[in-house]
This record gives structure tokens, sequence and C-alpha cells, in this order.
């Protein structure tokens, strides 16, 4: 069976070169609310089918990093394999009475500040095993928070390819220049994950950075 | 009676001579007992995901909901000539308060705006 495995391996990453076939595993990034996991069910949907977490207007729905692994993209004539780890959103701040804003008790909203606090180290301590991230910000936002401002300087730090997503271009105030002009140094694709507007460009940015 | 916040500015030099942990330790014993930290040289991009960290397992509640934190974004991508000299980005200059009494107001590539709440 270590055998088998150990050659089927080995075979996989001969076809792989032969073929250029490319693998990196990539994190999906933000605050709260920005539509990490809309963005993710997105890819999910598009190219392996099936979803990758549920949504909620309520922050800090994902308190859990999720990861689908073996996602094939296929965008400018290449392909690559993508593992995909969706974060809990990143925050340097967690109070349950903002939970409570949304109409959960206080037992919940409690409960879920203290899973929501965990969520944010488990997000951390990815950031340690990953080839490249998505940094996904809301087009409706001001750019310049303190969590897009670490995300992007760890990147630059540990030099790994980041792409920004400038998210919820189906909103009327979106303003994907106010990113650009914030981190002019980085890639960036305005986009909506929710209508899939200009989601193809997203691909041949992710096979461009990270195959 | 009017109530007063502490701010205190730390030196790039001092931090300079301060680990990681010795820093980060700094931060959160004042910011937790209501002070406002101004950090001359600010933190690694690294310090600060592990400030971050650090803040979400020190979370209490009604005593600690976390912190305010504001830096700049990096000047630019390192030249070639920086890292032909080994030179890494630098941090610069940091606000951090208690997430309850500091407030960004409004922060671009060269300001940052923000107001102290001192409570009641």
């Amino acid at each position: 069976m270590g055998v088998f495995s150990g050659f089927r391996e080995s075979l996989g990453a001969w076809i792989g070169r032969i073929f250029k076939k490319k693998r990196a595993k990539i994190g999906l990034y933000g605050p709260p609310n920005s539509g990490k996991t809309t963005l993710a069910n997105r890819i999910i949907k598009d190219w392996s089918g099936g979803v990758m977490g549920t949504v909620s207007p309520i922050p800090h729905e994902t308190r859990r990093a999720v990861r689908k692994e073996g996602v094939q993209i296929n965008a400018n004539g290449s392909s690559i394999q993508l593992d995909i780890v969706d974060t809990p959103g990143m925050a340097t701040k967690i109070d349950f009475k903002d939970f409570m804003a949304f109409g959960l008790d206080e037992v919940e909203a409690k409960r879920r500040a203290k899973e929501a606090t965990e969520g944010v180290i488990e997000a951390i301590k990815w950031l340690d095993d990953l080839d490249g991230v998505l940094l996904i910000m809301d087009a409706t936002e001001d750019p310049y928070t303190q969590v897009n401002v670490t995300v992007i300087g760890n990147m630059e730090a540990r030099k790994l390819p980041l792409v920004i997503v400038a998210n919820k271009m189906d909103r009327p105030d979106a303003f994907p220049a106010r990113i650009k002009a914030a981190f002019p140094q980085h890639s960036m694709v305005p986009v909506s994950a929710l209508e899939g507007t200009n989601i193809e460009e997203l691909y041949q940015a992710i096979a461009n950075h990270f195959g | 009676m009017m109530r007063e916040v502490q701010m205190d500015l730390i030196s790039g030099e001092k931090l300079a001579n301060m680990t990681s942990m010795e820093k980060i330790r700094l931060i959160l014993d004042k910011v937790k007992t209501g002070k406002i930290v101004v950090l001359e040289s600010g933190l690694t991009p690294d310090e600060e995901v592990r400030l971050i960290e650090m803040t979400m397992t020190e979370i209490r509640v009604d005593e600690f909901s976390g912190i305010e934190i504001e830096s700049y974004p990096s000047r630019k991508e390192l030249s070639f000539l920086d890292r032909i000299f080994g030179r890494s980005l630098k941090g610069r200059m940091t606000v951090i308060g208690p997430a309850n009494q500091l407030r960004t107001i409004e922060k671009d590539q060269y300001q940052i705006s923000t107001k102290v709440s001192v409570g009641e």
C-alpha cells in the first residue's frame, strides 16, 4: 500500500513536471465580512462543485479555517492545482456586544466571540504554511485597515505572491481605485464574488501569480 | 472631574534594543491599563501579527476587548540595492490603544487621525 501510494505520488509529480501543471496552497485573507467565503464558494462552484462554507451578514461566520484540496483552475492556457484555505476574518478586537447588535443573545454572542478569537489565531498560524495569498477587501470600505496593512506587510516580508481582490463590485458605492491607490505595488482585480462579475480576470491573475 | 489619558511615546532606540516578545509584552501591559502607546519605529510585519495573536489570547469579557492599532503601509518594495545590502522593510510609526478608547477617524499613506475617548 505504502509502495503503491509512493509510486502514485512520484508518477503524479512526474506528470506534473512534464505538463507544467503546478500546485500551490493559497490562503483567502481579509477583514470579517469582506466576502472571503463567498469568493471561496464561487471558486469551488466554478471548478470542482460544492461549497466551501456558509455565509452570513454577522461578522466572524467562519471561525475555523476550511481547506479544499486539489482545485484545478485553467486559465491563460495553463493549469494550476490549488489547495485553498478559507481563513477566519482577521481582527484586532472582538467584543461580544457587537454580535448582540445582530440579534444574538448574550450566551451565543460570548460563544461566538470566544470562537472568533481562536479563529484569528488560526488564520495567523496559516500564514506560515502558504505559497500565496488572495487578500479580499470590501471595495466599498476604506482600504487602510490595519488587517490589510499587516497581511500585505507579511507577504512582502516573506516574499510570497499576493493578489488583492476588490470585492463587492455589485455595490453602487464600490470604489476599487481607492484600493489601487493605497497599495499600488500589488496586482488588484475588481470582482463581485456574489454575482461572478469579472471572475475570469481573477482566475487569470491566479494562474499568473501562483502558477 | 476631568479624566486624563496617559500617552507613552517609545523611541526607536529603545525598541531597537528589545526582543519581539519584550515589545509585545510592553505594549499589551500598557494598553490593558488604558494607556495609548506610540512607537517611533513601529513593529516589523511579523511582530504585528504576533501582537494580534497575543491580543486574541488575552481578550476577556468586560475587561479587555482588544486593541486598536494603526501603522502606515510600507513605503515601497525593497530596491535592488536594499536587497544587495540585506536591508529589510522597516516598520513605521505606529499608534496602539485599547479598542474601547482609541478610534481611527481617517488614515492614508501620510497621516493617521485618531480620537481617544476618556469615558465617564
